[in-house]
């Protein structure tokens, strides 16, 4: 019985890989399970960016409101002066999942990127930026009144 | 159907700033219905493309902890007046959407 599920299980499994393979959307795509699904930051930065240093950096700017009142929705805005980019990622140390997003750059984009997410609880909000091969890393403290997660 | 994707370009001193809401739920899978009490299942946005042309200019992966109806903006150099801009969008449940429009 535990063996037919396990098949069954994985036929729908690669049914949806497959499909996903199919769509044009996926073509770059590179979502990696494991760092998002990691519940701490430590793992999630580990996951993404195995084996490597980060350096900190006063390079990038954190464009967030310091109180937000509604988690749900934080209005972040990240401009960089680094060059050659090639991603630049956020996390979020006490979300249930510490990997928010990740932005790829190809060399023709500047260094910006603005979007909303979500904050359960007070928190840092870490940004990482590959410029050059290299990663830099800076954080910013939100204060968050009403959780934006639940 | 209309489109999920509302996207707006805007060209000056040949810097392109894009804008793109995305009309999408982002259900995390940790809000509960209020009627059933049941936890609403996860689904969310996982990747978006934008391409110029037929390069892909920028791409997006993200978590269920983007906002409901996405918003995102980035810049860009070197597009021309009448360039295509596409945006596409992959979610949890294989949906998907592309919308494109013209540089002014």
């Amino acid at each position: 019985m535990l063996r037919r599920d396990t098949l069954k299980y994985l036929a729908s499994g690669s049914l949806i890989l497959l499909s996903g393979i199919l769509k044009p959307v996926s073509a770059l795509a590179k979502w990696n399970q494991e760092a998002f699904d990691a519940t701490n930051l430590n793992d999630a930065i580990n996951s993404y960016f195995p084996e490597q240093q980060i350096e900190e950096t006063d390079q990038i700017k954190i464009g967030v409101h310091p109180v937000i009142e509604n988690g749900a929705v934080v209005p972040i805005k990240i401009n960089t002066d680094l060059t050659k980019l090639e991603s630049i990622t956020i996390f979020v140390d006490k979300n249930p999942t510490a990997l928010i997003a990740n932005f790829d750059l190809s060399p023709g984009c500047l260094g910006f990127v603005s979007t909303r997410i979500k904050m359960e609880q007070p928190s840092d909000i870490i940004v990482v930026v590959k410029s050059n091969g290299k990663l830099f890393s800076t954080k910013t403290f939100v204060e968050v009144q009403e959780g934006g997660c639940g | 159907m209309a489109s999920t994707i509302r996207l707006k370009t805007k060209t000056r001193d040949n810097i392109t700033t894009v804008r793109a809401i995305i009309r999408h739920p982002m259900e995390t899978g940790f809000r509960v219905d209020a009627d059933s009490g049941k936890l609403i299942p996860a689904h969310f946005i996982k990747l978006v493309t934008v391409k110029h042309n037929d390069q892909i200019m920028f791409s997006c992966d993200w978590s269920r902890a983007i906002s409901k109806n996405p918003y995102l903006s980035f810049m860009f150099e070197g597009a021309k007046s009448g360039d295509k801009l596409k945006v596409s969008w992959l979610d949890t449940q294989d949906k998907t959407d592309t919308f494109e429009t013209l540089i002014d």
